[in-house]
Formats: structure tokens, C-alpha cells, sequence
């Protein structure tokens, strides 16, 4: 799959000689540098743009525009401030058309889940980031996709509410048996939430290498945390990203994006 | 803040506020005389609120008032509407936006109340041309604000309810109208208070009703006091306007976190 900007001056070429799928209930995680073009590929998988050449498949379907199988989250919790917590779960179910008191019985159990019960009818300015980043969360299981879609999507909040997030995508994806592509510049996040990681090259972005991660309980972060394999992993991926102390070219910027 | 905070802050500003009211009521009403103005330049508030008076009962201010009222309202709700309609027009449109913005600068720059005597040739000394110069001036403020909303709402937010496969007509019910809210309010509020300035130029140019005739009849006849009068009550009616403006934003824009004595 190749992906060149039509808008971009001189031509950008984002993405060029992409492929990899992703098996029904597996969790893979998309690391690189900034700007290669891991985002690209997400939006190319949730059907916002078309690939320049190439294609997507979900669910065994080409993708052709946005579609009801997929479903986004990104590092911003993009809640609608005039919508109480419960109807900005309910976004996605209401665009959609779908049965509303199903649904609304599925957002209930969600937001109940994340224990944001107690704040369903709050407007999103009255709850912390991370509770935010929760509904954002909550609003993106609601319409029950095949497939989750996550651009670094704990990056914006602190370390500890990470940690907590971490715990509760890790439970539900293993509960629910998603699929998910985690982009995240967390090297120790894409270890301990993912079956496997993808690491892809400066722009245009090629994917450089991929790792299965041997470790038990993907459910359990927490548990993972503490796995003697762990520090194997993150030193491979450092090296892959020519970090650290194996770097050999200039450092690399790990912003995000 | 604390809710006993704010009730401090309130009673404390109300009792500054009313103790300077009643300090610039007494500086109107001696002031004057102590430093030796004389009452046909700067009347004493006795002399203006006796020409109130009067004026009631002589000049029929009421039905003046009334007809300036009426006229204010019209053109503020017609303006904001046209202003709001061409606003998320163009905003949803980037080729409209692109193939009318020559002309709409070109009018946004014309000053808008010298059109008033055009519109006076063109429908005599009725009240539409006061409401269309009110109008013509609420509309641009409106426009530009809602314009710029649309313009101004996060990409990611149109992507997210693209994701769940939003057709245009439900991007624009559900992300763009109500993300425009907000900044609507914002050009009500100064709408309201143009809408009074363009009824008043309106008056001014030619007619025999509303407080603008009444203003330029006691400027002939060196009636300042009757001046006085219908410069304080036009700023009555702007006032009322927006607060008007206020208390719908409120009803509207319940969501947004509390401000001090709500956002006055």
C-alpha cells in the first residue's frame, strides 16, 4: 500500500510498500518515528482517506469510506462539550441509526464499567482528563466495531491515569475480543498491551521489523509489567528506532506527532 | 470560585456599583452648576427627568419609544438571521465562500449607515428603511462570527463523526451547528446593540416617529434636555436588547462552565 499527499508540496509520500494484516481478536501495536506516517495508516484503515495505491481490508470487506466495522480513538477525547457524558457515548450509536435502547443499554454497561456511572448526565468539562479520555473510549466500544483503532490515544494524559487506562483497554479488548492497532510512542505500552509489534522506518514509512511478544496475560498489563521479558523487548525496539544507546545515527525525535 | 466566594464578590460589586450611581446622579445634578456649565449645554438630571415627564405627556414619547422598539427588534432578528443563514452557507461551502468574499468584504467595508438615505429615497419615510440599515448592520458581525466558527472547528472532530459514517447533513446538526453556538452569542450581543445604532441613524436621516425624529426635532429647537431624554432611553433599549441576548445565551449555552455573575 502506498500513500502520497495530492495536497502536499513536492509531493509527499507518506507511506509507500505498507502490508500487514491483523488477525480477528489479535492486538498490534505501530511504533516509529514522528511523521512516518503511522496515523496515515490508520485514517487509510478507517476508511477517511482512499491509499494512492493499494488497499484495506476489514472484515474481509474492501474499505471504501467510513464504515460501521471500525471505530477510532485518538490522543484528544474530541467530547462534544454541549453533550452530557452519556450522550457523547452515544454518538456513534445515534450518527448510525442503530436500536437506540440496545444501545443504550450497551453504553450503560460501559460507562458503568469505566465507573463513570455516577457522572453520566456531567458535561465533559466537569470530569478530569483521564475520566475524559474513558468516555472517548466508551463512545468508541459503543457501536460495538470489529475493529479498534487507537492513535496514541494515552498520550495526553498523566502517568499514573495511564497506567489505570492501560489496565481498562487491556480488560475490555480481551473481554470483548477486539481487534485492535495501537500506534503509540510508548515503547513499554505497545509491550505490555499488545500480541505483536510493528516498527515502522523514517518517511516514506516502510515497516522495518515485527516482533511477537512471547508473553502470557494480555489482559493484565499490570502482571505484564513485572514479566523478566519485558526489558529484552523495549531494548530491541529502542534499537529498531536507533535509540539509546544503540543509537548510530543522530538521535531521533520521539515527540508525538 | 466558591459559591460563598462569588456571593461576596456579587454583594460587594452591587454595593460599589450603587453607591457610584448615586455619586455620578449627584455630579449630574450640581456638577453643572458648580463648575458654572449652563443648562443649555449640560441640563441637571431634575431638569432632564421634568422633560421626561413632559414629553409624555406632550410630545406622545411612548408611542416614539414603541415605534424605535419595534423597529430595533425587527432588524436585530432579521439581520442575525440572514447573517446566520449566509454564515453557515459559506461555511459549509468552501467554493460559496471562495466566489462571494470579494463582495462581502466590499460591503463589509462600506459604511453601512450611509446607505440610510438611499434606503429612504427608495421606500419613503416609512419604517423599512430604518430596519434594513439595521439589519445591514447586524448582518455582518453575525456572518463573519459564524463563518469563522465553521471554519474553526477541529478536523479530527469531522473525522470522528465521519468514522461513524455521519452523513453531511448530520455533521453539520450534530459537530458544526452546535460547535458554532458559542461564538453566535458573541455577535447577538454586539448585534443587539448595533441594531439600536442602525434604527437611530435610520430615524435621524428622514421620518416623523421613533427617538431619532424626536432627538434631531429637539436639536432644532434647542431643546437639550429633550436630547438628554432620547439618548437615555435609546440606551434603555439597547440595554434591554441584550440582556435579552443574555438571559437566550444562558437557556442555549447551559453546558458551559460558570462565569462570575454569568459572563456580564
Amino acid at each position: 500500500m502506498r500513500f502520497a499527499d495530492p495536497s502536499g508540496h513536492g509531493g509527499v509520500t507518506a507511506i509507500e510498500g505498507v502490508s500487514f494484516s491483523i488477525v480477528d481478536g489479535e492486538v498490534v501495536a505501530l511504533i516509529g518515528p514522528s511523521g512516518c506516517g503511522k496515523s496515515t495508516l490508520l485514517n487509510i484503515g478507517a476508511g477517511l482517506y482512499a491509499p494512492t495505491a493499494g488497499h484495506a481490508f476489514v472484515d474481509g470487506e474492501l474499505v471504501q469510506g467510513p464504515n460501521a466495522h471500525v471505530a477510532f480513538m485518538l490522543q484528544k477525547d474530541l467530547l462534544l462539550p454541549w453533550r452530557t457524558i452519556s450522550e457523547n457515548a452515544m454518538l456513534g450509536v445515534e450518527i448510525q441509526g442503530r436500536n437506540r435502547s440496545e444501545c443504550q443499554r450497551r453504553a450503560r454497561d460501559l460507562l458503568n464499567s469505566f465507573d463513570l456511572a455516577d457522572f453520566a448526565d456531567h458535561y465533559p468539562h466537569q470530569l478530569s482528563g483521564g475520566m475524559r479520555q474513558r468516555v472517548a473510549l466508551a463512545r468508541t466500544l459503543a457501536i460495538d466495531p470489529s475493529v479498534l483503532l487507537l492513535d496514541e490515544p494515552f498520550s495526553a494524559v498523566d502517568a499514573q491515569t495511564r497506567i489505570v487506562l492501560q489496565r481498562d483497554l487491556a480488560h475490555t479488548l480481551k473481554r470483548a475480543g477486539k481487534t485492535a492497532l495501537l500506534i503509540t510512542h510508548d515503547l513499554l505500552e505497545a509491550v505490555i498491551l499488545c500480541d505483536r509489534v510493528l516498527v515502522m522506518s523514517r518517511r516514506p514509512g516502510r515497516i522495518i521489523d515485527e516482533i511477537a511478544i512471547a508473553i502470557g496475560h494480555r489482559e493484565d498489563p499490570f502482571l505484564r509489567r513485572q514479566d523478566g521479558k519485558i526489558a529484552g523487548y523495549v531494548a530491541h525496539l529502542m534499537e529498531r528506532l536507533e535509540i539509546g544507546p544503540f543509537a548510530t545515527t543522530a538521535q531521533n525525535s520521539l515527540q508525538p506527532a | 470560585m466558591t459559591h460563598s466566594a462569588r456571593s461576596t464578590l456579587i454583594r460587594r460589586g452591587a454595593a460599589v456599583s450603587v453607591g457610584l450611581f448615586l455619586l455620578f446622579l449627584a455630579a449630574w445634578e450640581w456638577g453643572p452648576g458648580l463648575l458654572g456649565i449652563p443648562h443649555f449645554i449640560v441640563p441637571p438630571v431634575s431638569m432632564v427627568f421634568k422633560e421626561f415627564l413632559r414629553m409624555l405627556a406632550v410630545n406622545n414619547l411612548l408611542f416614539h419609544t414603541a415605534v424605535t422598539t419595534a423597529e430595533v427588534i425587527a432588524g436585530f432578528i432579521l439581520g442575525s438571521l440572514l447573517g446566520s443563514v449566509f454564515g453557515y452557507l459559506l461555511g459549509i461551502s468552501p467554493t460559496a465562500e471562495f466566489a462571494l468574499s470579494p463582495y462581502i468584504l466590499a460591503l463589509q467595508i462600506a459604511p453601512k449607515v450611509a446607505f440610510a438615505p438611499l434606503f429612504i429615497l427608495w421606500m419613503g419615510f416609512t419604517v423599512y428603511p430604518k430596519i434594513l440599515v439595521a439589519v445591514l448592520i447586524v448582518f455582518f458581525p453575525v456572518m463573519v462570527n459564524v463563518l469563522t466558527a465553521i471554519r474553526g472547528i477541529d478536523p479530527d472532530l469531522i473525522n470522528l463523526a465521519r468514522s461513524f459514517t455521519a452523513s453531511r447533513a448530520q455533521i453539520f446538526w450534530k459537530i458544526e451547528f452546535p460547535s458554532s453556538m458559542p461564538p453566535l452569542f458573541a455577535s447577538l450581543r454586539i448585534g443587539a446593540t448595533l441594531a439600536v445604532v442602525g434604527v437611530v441613524v435610520g430615524e435621524l436621516v428622514g421620518g416623523n416617529s421613533g427617538l431619532g425624529y424626536l432627538l434631531t426635532f429637539g436639536e432644532g429647537q434647542a431643546n437639550t434636555p429633550m436630547v438628554f431624554v432620547c439618548i437615555l432611553l435609546l440606551t434603555l433599549i439597547g440595554g434591554i436588547a441584550y440582556v435579552g441576548v443574555i438571559l437566550l445565551e444562558h437557556q442555549v449555552l447551559h453546558y458551559m462552565p460558570a462565569r462570575p455573575l454569568g459572563g456580564l
